[in-house]
């Protein structure tokens, strides 16, 4: 198994915030349009985070016009420019999958200090 | 100069190429292997080379094959396999092979002896279709009609439940995504038959140059 993680070693990054379920965050993940290349930012709540080292992923929803949107992201992809944690949440969960059944102000979580 | 080299499974993980994007991977520890036995047309009747890997402990190798491994001047290895070859000169007796005979871009065909299924049905063995679960079909899983009335007896070749896997199976024209000499590593895409620490065999891409 050490074999394994030598080989993912080097596709970590180390430069990655402390972020967890729960969080209000902006990712901003690189797109490349027509030879172009710019960055595009997906707002939301996270929800889910899984796996581990370089195989981990994280889960972000948002509702857009009523109708719920979930991006996975891996987390060391290096697609991934900049993860940027607008407010932490307080929640008693790993995974939020509870949110999905609600709407408007349920949906609010608490601030964490 | 044909390429070949021996190695062990380590599993399997995935990394990012140069666009981000995620490539699945089997890790093989490749080598180094040593060439232990060199064939040629006129002695042996065929060209091909034989490469050694791991190391063997000397009291756990019996007298011939200790006189074997004397003659190519090599420690004693645990595992021997031969590959055919174009050009057997190319080689030498005790020559070192390390993972970087191959670099990444290239294409290789990987053979390992795939895991044992026991005996397996019709479904997971040759991919036959099931019957309804529901509607009083009493029929979920057979194999089917066997033939016809009129022949009295079964075809040779009819696919039928029996033991699956346990042998030899080649992947062919799989993608290098990199190869390390110094840690021994070789980066395969896709996967490859057997399970983790086994043994198996890669050999340049018969389809892909």
């Amino acid at each position: 198994m050490d074999l394994i993680k030598e080989v993912e070693k080097q596709h970590l990054k180390e430069d990655l915030p402390q972020f967890s379920p729960g969080d209000k965050v902006k990712v901003h993940v690189k797109v490349v349009e027509g030879g172009r290349e710019r960055t595009q930012a997906f707002e939301g709540v996270l929800i889910r985070r899984q796996g581990s080292e370089a195989r981990e992923t994280f889960t972000v929803r948002r509702v857009t016009f009523g109708i719920g949107v979930e991006r996975i992201f891996p987390v060391h992809s290096p697609s991934i420019s900049k993860i940027e944690i607008m407010k932490k949440g307080r929640v008693r969960r790993a995974k939020l999958y509870y949110l999905r059944k609600l709407k408007g102000k349920a949906t609010r979580i608490k601030e964490r200090r | 100069m044909t390429k070949a080299i021996l190695a062990r499974k380590v599993g399997m993980t995935q990394v990012y190429d140069e666009l981000g994007r995620v490539v699945p991977v089997t890790v093989l520890e490749a080598g180094p292997c040593r060439v232990v036995q060199v064939k040629n047309e006129d002695r042996d009747g065929y060209n091909s080379i034989q490469l050694g890997f791991i190391d063997k402990k000397e009291q756990r190798v019996n007298n011939p094959l200790k006189g074997h491994f004397k003659q190519a001047k090599t420690k004693p290895l645990r595992y021997l396999r031969e590959f055919r070859v174009d050009d057997p000169d190319g080689f030498t007796p005790g020559q070192e092979i390390k993972a970087d005979c191959f670099s990444a871009g290239d294409y290789v065909d990987v053979s390992a002896t795939a895991r044992g299924k026991g005996f397996a049905g019709s479904i997971k063995k040759m991919g036959f279709s099931r019957g309804p679960k529901t509607h009083g079909s009493h029929y979920y899983r057979g194999p089917g009609s066997l033939g016809s009335v009129d022949a009295a007896r079964v075809f040779k070749g009819r696919r039928l439940p029996g033991r699956m896997g346990g042998w030899r199976r080649t992947v062919q024209s799989l993608y290098v995504v990199n190869a390390d000499a110094e840690k021994n590593l070789l980066l395969v895409k896709g996967s490859v038959p057997g399970p983790r620490g086994s043994l198996v065999e890669i050999k340049e891409s018969v389809k892909v140059k």
